[in-house]
C-alpha cells in the first residue's frame, strides 16, 4: 500500500457547480457558473487557504468538497476513493472523515439541544456503541481539547459567547477524529482579541491531531498565517494558486495583487502604494468573454477577452490564471 | 463583531437564566390565559369528580321535577323535560366534549406536524404536492365537510372524534411546513448533515425541538375549535347521539324549549363559550410566552 | 474652535427580566467640525449604544434609560439631543445628523426606487419641487460616485450590488446636507476592494463639504486609513482616546496594544506555525462585569491590589491623548 501513502488525501479535478436561475413567469432563464474548472489537492497534513471575495465561490467548493451540495461536474476523490457520485448512504461512512466549521457560531449550534447532545450527536449518528458514562467522557475529553470546561457540557449554547460557541463548533467537527477539516470563514465573525485565540486553537489542532484543512476566508492576513498554500478565487474559477511565503512575497495574477493592495492595514508604512479597484464583481449570470478580471484589472489588454485564461506554472508549486507575463506585480512582503 | 445592536442585545439577554423559566413568567404576567387556565382545571376536575358527588345521575328520569328552573328545587341547575339533572348532564356531556376536544387536538396535530415536516422538509415536489393537498381540503369550507363525512358514517364517539381531526390538521400542518422551510437551511441542519444524520433524525431530533412553540399553541387553539365543532355536528344532529349527552346534543334538544326553558339552551351554551374562550386566551398567552423575538429586548 | 458634538458623562442602562444592564458608563468625548471620530471596540463594548444614544433611537423610558448630556452645535445655535422633544428630535435626526448602517437593506425602502426616495429626502429637508427633487438626487447619486446616475435613478435596492447600495445610502444621507454623518460599520458587510472604495469615497466627500464623521467599526486598520483621533471602546467605557496616528505607534491601555497585536498580520504568512499573539479570555458579560477594571481578569499588566480594587479614570497622557489604566506609566516606559 505504499502507493496511496503518496497519494493526497483530497483531489478535486474540474469540479464545477452550476446554479439554475429565474423563474418560469419572467421568462428569463440562465445558469450561474458558481464554480467552474476548479481543481487542486490537499495532502495529508496539509492547510490549504482559500481566499476570495463574496460571490468568488469559495464557500459552493467547501460544501461540494463535502457532497453537500452534489457536483455538476468534475471528480472529488478523497482517501484514494471517487465520492463525486457516491449516494448519501455510501457516503456516510465517509463522513466520518470529513468535517466543517461554520462561520456563524449563533447560528451553527442546534439552540434546542445541550452542548452534551449537540457533541455526543456525532457519535450516536455513526452508531458508536458506547455506554452513556463513556460518550459523556468523549465529549468532556473534546472540551478540554478545544480548551472548554467539562461542565460547559450541560450547558446550552446561548449561554456562550462567540468565540466559546465556535470552539464547541470545532469539537463536534473533531468527535469522530476526522482527517479533513473544512473551515468555512471560520474566525471571521469573531471578535478581533478572539480570532486569534481561534486561529491558534486551530494551529495546535493540525498538530495534534495531524488535520488536514481546507480554510476557507476572505481575509488575506488571516488565511496566510494558517495556510501552507493559498488558492485564490475569482468569480467561480481558482486564478492564482502558489505556497504562502511565494504568494506573499511575489503574487503573479493582478487580481491577487489587488487584494493584497485593498486590505486595510494599521501599518502606516504600507499605505501608500494602494491600487483601488473600479467597478464590482462582474454579474455571475453574464460573464465578460475571456478572463471574468479584465474589466476591472488595471493591466487588461485586448488579447484579455479572447479566451479563458488557464491555470499556468509561474513558478516552483505556483500558477496563475493570466496571458500577461511581462508584469511586475507589488509585493505586500518582502523575499527574507 | 457583528457589530450592530443584536450582539450587544444578545450579549444582555443571554446568560443563565434558562429560556424555560422566562417563558413561564411571561405566561404567569398574562392574565386572561391564567383565568383561561383556571377555568379549564375547574372543568375538567368537575367533569371527571363532580357527577360522583351528585345525588342525581345524568340519565335519572324525575318525572315530578320536570322543567325545574335553576334554583328553584332538588336539581341545583334545573332539569329538562323528563326531569333529568341539568348539572349532572352537562358534566356527564362535559367528559364527552372535552375527550373529543383533547383527542382531536391529538390527532390533528400528529397528522398535521407529520405532514407539516414531511413538505417543509423534503420540499421540491412532494412538499408542493402534500401543500396543495393542504390547499384543497381548506378549499371545502370545514362545516361542510364535517356534515358530509359524518352523514356518511355512523355516529360514534371515535368516528365523531376522527371526522374532527380530519378537518383540523391542515393549519398544524401549513405552520410547521412554514417553519420547517425557514430552518431547514440554517448551519446546524447542515452541520447534522455533514455528520451523516438520517432523514428521521433531522425532522425529529433537530427539527422538531425547534418548532415546539407553534406546535403547542396551535393545538391549544385546536382544541377550542374541536369543542366548537362537535357542538355544531352534535346540534345538527349527525354527532354524538342521545341519550348519551353532549354540549352540542344538549343544546339541540333544548330548542324546543327555548321560550319556556330557556335554561336548557342557555346553561351549556355559556359552558362551550367560557370553554372556548379558555383555551383561546391560553392559545394567546402561550404565543406570547413562547414568542422568541421577546427574548431579544433583554 | 468649539466642539459640533460634546458627549459628556453618557450612561445607558437597559432594563431586563434580571435585572439592570449597564451598557455604557461615563462616556464623555466630542466631536469638532471637519473631523473623523472612529469609536472602535468589540461586541458589547457599547460603540453602537453609543451612536443609537446620540439619534435618539434607543427604546424608550423604562426599558432603557439613558443619560448624561449631549450637545450639538445647530445650525440655529447649540441645542442639548437629550432634552430636545421629540418632534425637535425628528428635525434633528436625518437632518443635521445623519446615520448610515452596515445593511443598507435595513434603510432603503426594497419598493421604491431608489432616486424616489432620496428626492423624497430632499424634498423633506429642502422642498421646493419635485423634478427640482430628482434633480438633485441625481447629482448627489454622481456624487456619491455611481456611474449613469440618471439611469441607475431608476433601479430599485435589489437591482444594486452590495457596494451601490451603500453609495445610495450614503446619497440620501447626505440629501439633507448634514454637518455630522454617525457611520455604524458601513463597510463590514463589504468586500475589501469594495470597502476600500467606500473609504475612498468618504474621504472625498468630507474634503469637499466639511462633514464631521464618527466612524463605528470593530476594524483597526480601517480606522488607520480612515480616523483624525480615535476612541478605543472596551465592555461599555472608553478606556483609550488619542490622535489615531500616535494611539497607533504608542498605545498605553493594555486593552488596545492587545487588540492591536492580534489584528492578523500579513507578515505571519513567513512564520509558518508560529502562534498570533492573542489576547486570553473574553469579553466580560455585561451584566457580571468586574467590579473594579473591566479589562483587569485578561490583562498581562494586572495587579491585583491595585487593578482589582478600584476602577481607574480617564488620566491626560499628551495633550490629546487619555487612557483609563492605574498602570499606563509603567507601559508607557
Amino acid at each position: 500500500m505504499t502507493v496511496t501513502v503518496t497519494a493526497p488525501l483530497l483531489d478535486v479535478q474540474d469540479l464545477a457547480k452550476h446554479f439554475p436561475v429565474g423563474s418560469p413567469l419572467s421568462g428569463k432563464r440562465g445558469i450561474v457558473r458558481g464554480v467552474d474548472g476548479v481543481s487542486f489537492t490537499i495532502g495529508r497534513g496539509e492547510v490549504l487557504g482559500l481566499v476570495g471575495e463574496s460571490g468568488s465561490g469559495k464557500t459552493t467548493v467547501g460544501r461540494t468538497v463535502l457532497r453537500l451540495q452534489d457536483p455538476t461536474a468534475g471528480a472529488i476523490r478523497f482517501r484514494g476513493q471517487d465520492i463525486t457520485h457516491l449516494s448519501r448512504r455510501a457516503l456516510r461512512p465517509v463522513r466520518q472523515h470529513m468535517q466543517l466549521v461554520f462561520q456563524d457560531p449563533y447560528a451553527s449550534l442546534n439552540p434546542r439541544m445541550s452542548v452534551e447532545s449537540i457533541l455526543s450527536a456525532p457519535l450516536i449518528i455513526h452508531g458508536e456503541k458506547m455506554a452513556r458514562g463513556e460518550r459523556r467522557a468523549r465529549v468532556e475529553e473534546a472540551l478540554q481539547l478545544v480548551g472548554l470546561f467539562p461542565a460547559a457540557a450541560d450547558r446550552y449554547p446561548h449561554e456562550f459567547s462567540g468565540g466559546q460557541r465556535q470552539r464547541i463548533g470545532i469539537a463536534r467537527a473533531l468527535m469522530l477524529r476526522p482527517e479533513l477539516l473544512v473551515a468555512d470563514e471560520a474566525v471571521s465573525a469573531l471578535d478581533v482579541s478572539v480570532q486569534a485565540q481561534v486561529i491558534n486553537l486551530l494551529m495546535d489542532l493540525r498538530e495534534q491531531l495531524q488535520l488536514s484543512m481546507l480554510f476557507i476566508a476572505h481575509d488575506l492576513a488571516v488565511v496566510g498565517a494558517i495556510s501552507d498554500r493559498v488558492a485564490v478565487m475569482y468569480l467561480g474559477r481558482i486564478v492564482e494558486v502558489a505556497p504562502t511565503a511565494a504568494l506573499f512575497t511575489g503574487p503573479r495574477h493582478p487580481y491577487t495583487e489587488a487584494l493584497f493592495s485593498a486590505a486595510p492595514d494599521t501599518d502606516p508604512a504600507r499605505r501608500p502604494q494602494r491600487i483601488v479597484l473600479k467597478g464590482d464583481l462582474p454579474s455571475p449570470l453574464s460573464p465578460p468573454s475571456g478572463c471574468a478580471f479584465r474589466m476591472r484589472c488595471p493591466y487588461a489588454v485586448s488579447a484579455c477577452a479572447d479566451d479563458q485564461p488557464a491555470l499556468r506554472v509561474a513558478g516552483p508549486g505556483h500558477f496563475k490564471a493570466c496571458i500577461r507575463d511581462d508584469l511586475t506585480l507589488s509585493a505586500p512582503l518582502k523575499v527574507r | 463583531m457583528s457589530g450592530v445592536g443584536t450582539s450587544q442585545m444578545e450579549m444582555a439577554a443571554g446568560k443563565p437564566v434558562r429560556q424555560g423559566n422566562r417563558a413561564v413568567r411571561r405566561f404567569l404576567r398574562h392574565r386572561l390565559a391564567i383565568i383561561g387556565l383556571l377555568i379549564i382545571l375547574f372543568l375538567v376536575l368537575a367533569c371527571a369528580i363532580g357527577p360522583s358527588l351528585l345525588p342525581y345521575n345524568q340519565l335519572h328520569i324525575d318525572l315530578r321535577h320536570r322543567f325545574q328552573a335553576p334554583f328553584m328545587g332538588p336539581h341545583i341547575l334545573g332539569s329538562d323535560q323528563l326531569g333529568r339533572d341539568l348539572l349532572a348532564r352537562l358534566l356527564m356531556a362535559g367528559r364527552i366534549s372535552l375527550t373529543v376536544g383533547f383527542v382531536a387536538m391529538v390527532l390533528s396535530t400528529a397528522v398535521g406536524v407529520i405532514i407539516g415536516l414531511a413538505s417543509g422538509f423534503y420540499g421540491g415536489r412532494i412538499g408542493g404536492a402534500l401543500m396543495r393537498l393542504v390547499d384543497a381540503v381548506l378549499c371545502f369550507p370545514s362545516i361542510f365537510l364535517l356534515l358530509t363525512l359524518a352523514a356518511l358514517t355512523t355516529p360514534s364517539l371515535l368516528t365523531i372524534t376522527v371526522i374532527i381531526a380530519l378537518t383540523a390538521w391542515m393549519q398544524v400542518a401549513r405552520i410547521v411546513d412554514g417553519q420547517v422551510r425557514a430552518l431547514r437551511e440554517r448551519d446546524y441542519m447542515i452541520a447534522a448533515e455533514a455528520l451523516g444524520a438520517s432523514d428521521s433524525r433531522l425532522m425529529f431530533r433537530e427539527l422538531l425541538p425547534n418548532i415546539v412553540a407553534p406546535i403547542v399553541v396551535s393545538a391549544t387553539l385546536n382544541v377550542a375549535n374541536a369543542i366548537l365543532m362537535e357542538a355544531y355536528v352534535s346540534y345538527l344532529g349527525y354527532g354524538i347521539q342521545p341519550p348519551t349527552p353532549s354540549w352540542g346534543n344538549m343544546l339541540n334538544n333544548a330548542q324546543e324549549y327555548l321560550t319556556t326553558a330557556p335554561w336548557l339552551a342557555l346553561l351549556p351554551g355559556a359552558v362551550i363559550t367560557l370553554a372556548v374562550s379558555s383555551f383561546n386566551f391560553v392559545g394567546d398567552g402561550l404565543r406570547d410566552a413562547l414568542d422568541p423575538h421577546m427574548d431579544l429586548p433583554g | 474652535m468649539s466642539a459640533l458634538l460634546d458627549v459628556e458623562d453618557l450612561a445607558v442602562r437597559f432594563r431586563s427580566d434580571s435585572g439592570e444592564v449597564t451598557a455604557l458608563e461615563g462616556v464623555s468625548f466630542s466631536v469638532a467640525a471637519g473631523e473623523t471620530l472612529a469609536i472602535v471596540g468589540e461586541s458589547s463594548s457599547g460603540k453602537s449604544v453609543s451612536a443609537l444614544a446620540i439619534m435618539r433611537l434607543l427604546p424608550p423610558a423604562p426599558a432603557c434609560r439613558v443619560t448624561g448630556r449631549i450637545r450639538f452645535q445647530g445650525r440655529d445655535g447649540p441645542i442639548s439631543l437629550l432634552d430636545l422633544p421629540e418632534r425637535a428630535m425628528v428635525a434633528v435626526r436625518g437632518g443635521e445628523i445623519a446615520m448610515i448602517f452596515q445593511e443598507p437593506m435595513t434603510s432603503l425602502n426594497p419598493v421604491h426606487m431608489i432616486g424616489r426616495q432620496i428626492a423624497e429626502a430632499v424634498l423633506a429637508h429642502e422642498g421646493g419641487g419635485k423634478t427640482a427633487a430628482l434633480r438633485r438626487a441625481i447629482e448627489l447619486l454622481d456624487l456619491v460616485g455611481i456611474p449613469d446616475a440618471a439611469r441607475r435613478a431608476e433601479s430599485y435596492p435589489h437591482q444594486l450590488s452590495g457596494g451601490m447600495r451603500q453609495r445610495a445610502m450614503i446619497a440620501m444621507a447626505l440629501a439633507s446636507r448634514p454637518k455630522l454623518l454617525i457611520a455604524d460599520e458601513p463597510t463590514t458587510a463589504l468586500d475589501v476592494t469594495v470597502q476600500a472604495q467606500i473609504l475612498d469615497l468618504l474621504r472625498r466627500l468630507q474634503a469637499e463639504t466639511g462633514l464631521a464623521i464618527i466612524f463605528i467599526t470593530h476594524n483597526l486598520g480601517v480606522v488607520a486609513e480612515i480616523a483624525d483621533r480615535t476612541l478605543v471602546m472596551y465592555s461599555g467605557q472608553v478606556v483609550e482616546e488619542a490622535p489615531t496616528a500616535s494611539l497607533l505607534a504608542a498605545p498605553l491601555m493594555p486593552y488596545t496594544r492587545g487588540l492591536l497585536n492580534s489584528v492578523p498580520r500579513l507578515e505571519a504568512a513567513l512564520r509558518p506555525g508560529q502562534r498570533l499573539p492573542a489576547i486570553a479570555g473574553n469579553v466580560p458579560d455585561p451584566r457580571h462585569r468586574p467590579a473594579a477594571c473591566t479589562f483587569q481578569p485578561r490583562c498581562d499588566w494586572a495587579q491585583p491590589d491595585i487593578c482589582g480594587v478600584t476602577r481607574p479614570g480617564m488620566e491626560r497622557v499628551a495633550e490629546a491623548h487619555l487612557v483609563r489604566c492605574a498602570r499606563w506609566r509603567e507601559i508607557a516606559v
